[in-house]
This record gives C-alpha cells, sequence and structure tokens, in this order.
C-alpha cells in the first residue's frame, strides 16, 4: 500500500478551553480530491490550517508522506504544497511578481521563474494581467492569481480555503469549471473547504463532513448528497425535508406513515418509528389530482427554481421549475408526488 | 525689525556666495547625522523585526524600554556618551571626546529608539492573514521579514524620516560630546547656538535657514518616495 499523502491520527485542538477538533483518524490518498464540508464554526478552516503546518497547537500526530509534522520540518512542509486562502493576500508588486515570490523563496532563479509564473498566468487566463499591480485585481482575478501561485511549484498537495465564498454567481461559475479541468488535468491530491455543497459534488471526489470539530460523514460526494448520515449533515447538504414517522406494512410492501401521508418505501424495513428525509428538488406537483393533497404557503424564488413551501400533516419543501411555481399563490391546494427511490431513511438514531 | 532684515540679507548672501565656512558646518552636520540615521535605521530595523515577530521572554519589557527611549533627552544621551568616552571613562581610551564619531555615537543613541519603535509599530501594523499567506508561499523567516518590510515600507519611511529629523535638530548631546570646535565638531546646531550667543544674529539666521532647508529636504525626498504611486 501507497503512503497517504496526509494522515492524521488523534488529532485535538482546543482554543480557550473549548475544543475546537477532535478527529481520531483521517487519510487523504495520493491523487484524491477531498471536499470539506461543515457549516461556520466547524473547525475546517483550523484543519485546513493544521495540514499546512500553519497552526501548530494541536495534539495528536500529522503525517505528511509518513513524516510527522513538527517544529524542525515546516518549512520543508510548506514548501511541498500550495494554499489558496478565502481572502487571499497579494504582495504590494505586479501579478507576474507575485507569482513569480514562491519560486524566488525556492530559490529558482530569476528568468526560469518568470517563465512558468507565466504560464501559469496563461493557464488561468490572466496573462495580460501580468504587468499590472496585483493590488488592483477584481475579485475573480485575484482568486486566479492566487491559484496559480498556489500551483506554479507545482505542489505535491492542493489545500484551497473556501476559495469561491466572496465571489458572485458568475465569476463563481467560471472559477469553478475552471479548478475542475485543472484538477482533472494535473492529478494533484487537494483538500477542498467549503460550506457549499454542491461545489464539493463538483470538484471532489469524496466528501467529508465535519461538524463541531468531529466526522460526522465520510464517503463520495453524491452518496453523501442523497443519503447523509443524520438530519444535520441532511440540512447541510440541502435535504430540506426531514420527518419522523412510523413504518407500516402495505399491500405493496412496506410504508411509512406520517399523518394521513402514506409513502411507499424503497426497501425492506422494520414496523417502528423512523426518520426519513427527501430531497426537495426529488419532489414533483401532480397535475393529475392523484398524490400527496397539500396546501402551499409560500413560493419563493430559488435561482432559475422556485421554492414552495406545503401545509400537509408535515411541512414539506419543494423545488420546481419556475413555469409551475408561478401558478401556485398561497392557499391552493395541489397533490405532490415523492418518488419511492427518494427517500432517504436515515439509520436508526444512537440511543 | 532692522536687526531681523539685516540678519536675513546677510543670510542670503553667505547662502548664495557658498561662504566656505558655513558649507563645511553643513556638510559636517549632513555627514554626522546621516551617518547616525543609518546605523540607526540598521539596528532599528533588527530591534523592531524582533520586536514585531519574535516571542520572547522579556520582549514587553524590551517594547517598553524603546517607547521610552524614543523621548530620551539628547542632553541627558549627551552626558551618557560624555562620561563614557572621557579620557579617564570606560571607554576613554578609544579617544573618541570632541570628534565627529562622537557626535555619531550620541546622535545614534538618540535616533536609535526611534528607529526601532516606528519600524516595530509598522511591521506590527501587517495583519496575520498577510503572514499566514506569505508562509504558506512557502517564505522563510528571513523571507517573511522580507515581504513584511516591503509591506510596512511607508511606515519604515517615516520612521527614517522621524530619526533623521531628530538628530539633526539636536543640540545639546552634539555640543557636549562634540564641543563645538572650529573646523572639527561644529555643526549647524551648535554653530547657531555660538552665534546666537556673540551677537552675530545674522549668521545665526543663515544657519537657521540652512537648516531648516536640509532638514525639509530630507523629509520632502522621503515623503515623495513614501507617496509616490499612494
Amino acid at each position: 500500500m501507497k503512503t497517504p499523502v496526509v494522515e492524521v491520527q488523534g488529532l485535538r485542538v482546543e482554543k480557550g478551553g473549548r475544543s475546537i477538533l477532535s478527529i481520531d483518524h483521517l487519510v487523504v490518498e495520493e491523487g484524491e480530491v477531498m471536499g470539506l464540508v461543515g457549516p461556520n464554526g466547524a473547525g475546517k478552516t483550523t484543519l485546513l490550517m493544521v495540514v499546512a503546518g500553519l497552526d501548530m497547537g494541536f495534539r495528536g500526530r500529522v503525517l505528511v508522506r509518513g513524516v510527522p509534522l513538527e517544529a524542525g520540518n515546516l518549512l520543508s512542509h510548506r514548501r511541498r504544497l500550495g494554499m489558496v486562502f478565502q481572502d487571499p493576500q497579494v504582495l504590494d508588486l505586479t501579478v507576474l511578481a507575485n507569482v513569480v515570490a514562491p519560486l524566488r523563496y525556492r530559490g529558482v532563479p530569476g528568468r526560469e521563474a518568470r517563465r512558468r509564473a507565466m504560464e501559469w498566468l496563461e493557464r488561468l487566463g490572466i496573462a495580460g494581467l501580468a504587468a499590472h499591480p496585483a493590488r488592483t485585481l477584481s475579485g475573480g482575478e485575484r482568486q486566479r492569481l492566487a491559484l496559480a501561485r498556489a500551483l506554479v511549484t507545482g505542489p505535491e498537495l492542493l489545500l484551497l480555503d473556501e476559495p469561491f465564498s466572496s465571489l458572485d454567481a458568475p465569476t463563481r461559475a467560471g472559477l469553478i469549471a475552471d479548478l475542475r479541468r485543472l484538477l482533472a488535468a494535473l492529478g494533484v491530491t487537494a483538500i477542498v473547504v467549503s460550506h457549499d455543497f454542491t461545489e464539493v459534488l463538483l470538484l471532489a471526489r469524496r466528501a467529508v463532513v465535519l461538524m463541531g470539530g468531529r466526522i460526522r460523514q465520510d464517503g463520495e460526494p453524491r452518496s453523501v448528497f442523497w443519503h447523509p448520515a443524520d438530519p444535520e449533515v441532511a440540512r447541510l447538504v440541502g435535504m430540506d425535508n426531514v420527518w419522523t414517522g412510523e413504518v407500516v406494512s402495505g399491500p405493496g410492501g412496506p410504508r411509512v406513515r406520517l399523518g394521513e401521508w402514506e409513502l411507499d418505501l424503497p426497501c425492506p424495513h422494520p414496523s417502528g418509528p423512523v426518520q426519513v428525509g427527501v430531497r426537495p428538488e426529488a419532489v414533483t406537483l401532480c397535475p393529475d389530482g392523484r398524490g400527496l393533497r397539500a396546501e402551499v404557503k409560500a413560493a419563493v424564488p430559488h435561482g432559475p427554481l422556485i421554492r414552495v413551501e406545503f401545509a400537509g400533516p408535515v411541512r414539506l419543501v419543494a423545488l420546481v421549475p419556475a413555469a409551475q411555481g408561478l401558478e401556485l399563490a398561497p392557499g391552493a391546494r395541489v397533490t405532490v408526488d415523492i418518488p419511492p427511490a427518494s427517500l432517504h431513511i436515515f439509520p436508526t438514531a444512537r440511543p | 525689525m532692522e536687526l531681523i532684515w539685516d540678519g536675513l540679507r546677510t543670510a542670503l548672501g553667505l547662502v548664495a556666495g557658498l561662504d566656505p565656512q558655513v558649507l563645511e558646518v553643513s556638510l559636517l552636520t549632513l555627514q554626522v547625522s546621516g551617518l547616525a540615521t543609518v546605523a540607526a535605521l540598521v539596528a532599528g530595523l533588527f530591534t523592531g523585526a524582533l520586536l514585531a515577530l519574535g516571542r520572547f521572554p522579556g520582549r514587553r519589557f524590551l517594547q517598553s524600554v524603546i517607547n521610552a527611549g524614543m523621548g530620551l533627552p539628547p542632553v541627558v544621551v549627551g552626558l551618557a556618551v560624555c562620561l563614557l568616552l572621557w579620557r579617564s571613562g570606560p571607554l576613554g581610551g578609544l579617544r573618541l571626546i570632541y570628534t565627529p564619531a562622537a557626535m555619531v555615537i550620541a546622535q545614534f543613541v538618540i535616533a536609535y529608539p526611534v528607529m526601532a519603535g516606528l519600524s516595530a509599530a509598522a511591521l506590527q501594523q501587517v495583519g496575520p492573514a498577510f503572514r499566514l499567506q506569505v508562509e504558506a508561499m512557502g517564505a522563510s523567516r528571513l523571507q517573511l521579514l522580507g515581504a513584511m518590510l516591503w509591506e510596512a515600507r511607508y511606515g519604515v519611511l517615516g520612521a527614517v524620516i522621524a530619526g533623521f529629523g531628530s538628530v539633526i535638530s539636536e543640540v545639546g548631546a552634539s555640543m557636549m560630546v562634540g564641543g563645538n570646535v572650529v573646523g572639527q565638531t561644529r555643526v549647524l546646531t551648535t554653530a547657531i547656538v555660538l552665534e546666537v550667543n556673540r551677537g552675530n544674529f545674522d549668521v545665526a539666521i543663515a544657519l537657521s535657514l540652512i537648516l531648516l532647508g536640509l532638514t525639509y529636504g530630507a523629509a520632502a525626498a522621503l515623503t515623495l518616495v513614501q507617496q509616490r504611486k499612494r
């Protein structure tokens, strides 16, 4: 087995007597792009800073290619990684000089450093800005500069701390698409911190959910998306419908009863109480009147979709296409359908 | 009124005529204060970096000593350096008393806390996010210091302006350790005091104008650099 790029063992971080991180074991394999998600204050940035060797206030062991991080090897460790911050700081120099700087720090001669820096500015689409003062760049251009500056040294590990969260939507979309291409082309091991799960879906092949400094779920992004480990993770990844119901046996197999609603379950399940979840995208309106009866409470725009809140025996949220959603005035009575395949059964809550 | 007008007329004559004695005094002033400033800058930057970046026991104490030193009275410095360099003093063997070197030492002692204190303040202004960024880029401690100095360069230039201004204008220490010897240790400030005592107000005015001109010229040049592209 190959040595993992990063291995964290028994990591504990406390700040002001409060536990920030508590991770027993976490491994990042060669070439893996790991998305680190969690709400604000979950410890994502702290974990990234620890892995980057920028925060040594921890207990436990952080191994980088099998070598534990310690005061004596931090510089050589930092010189093998590239890092992009949420709000990147730039040196008060030209754009080119900013990308040259990390090479200069590593002793790469000037001409060679400038050639490599230009090459990366071109790859990030900002070669035309090379001679501009870096402090005059827009937010998106600054992030591109930060990416070029992180990648120019050919890092073994790329750490991205919410690199898109201070950008507007179109800028963000363009940058995510470019980063996705770059990550695929380079095959570089990366950790992307985000509080937006869609970024992780697009960029990462593994999602680690961090809450209160602990790992709540670790798996393929799609599987976390459709099958969150618990209701809190569900809320984080946008599964707005989480209900507690009762499993009963029906004619066609087990069903879950939520007041007067009964939904088919996708798989066998013993009778008794159960927690189920449904993504709002999975809920559809049934114009033919068959399905679950619900009353519209509110309808608000949500990007190109409409987010509709229904009152039924339980509160139901659906994301529907604008053309359908516009018809829905509060108070309207409609029927909705929830496909059994989209029904997620939460593992039984720990006692 | 006549006193002032006469003074001004003679003064302008002395300045315009490039009076050799006036020229010599001005040159020595620039040499002594310039040298003291440069030396204080080097030592001050080192101390400032230590205060801003270092973590060591007694850092706060050193910071408070430096801050207090920024208001050190020149006469007290003059007395201290005098006692050190006095023929029978601990460093008397160097035979520096009443030489320009003694004046450079005294002025260094005056300018050093100013430089150290102000450059530490300028470096401390650089935010922690900037430091983390530069460290993440793979900078060693020395490279980090370089990046921070560049980031804080306007503040450091301010320190140079303040340090130079404090030594070129002081008179007490230069008088005590230099002795105001004609052609050897006479600088503008000590010469002005002498001429006023003698009643030669016109010469005193001429020298004052030159001193003002030098102080203003140096500050203006540094300010120009400081404010460029801002």
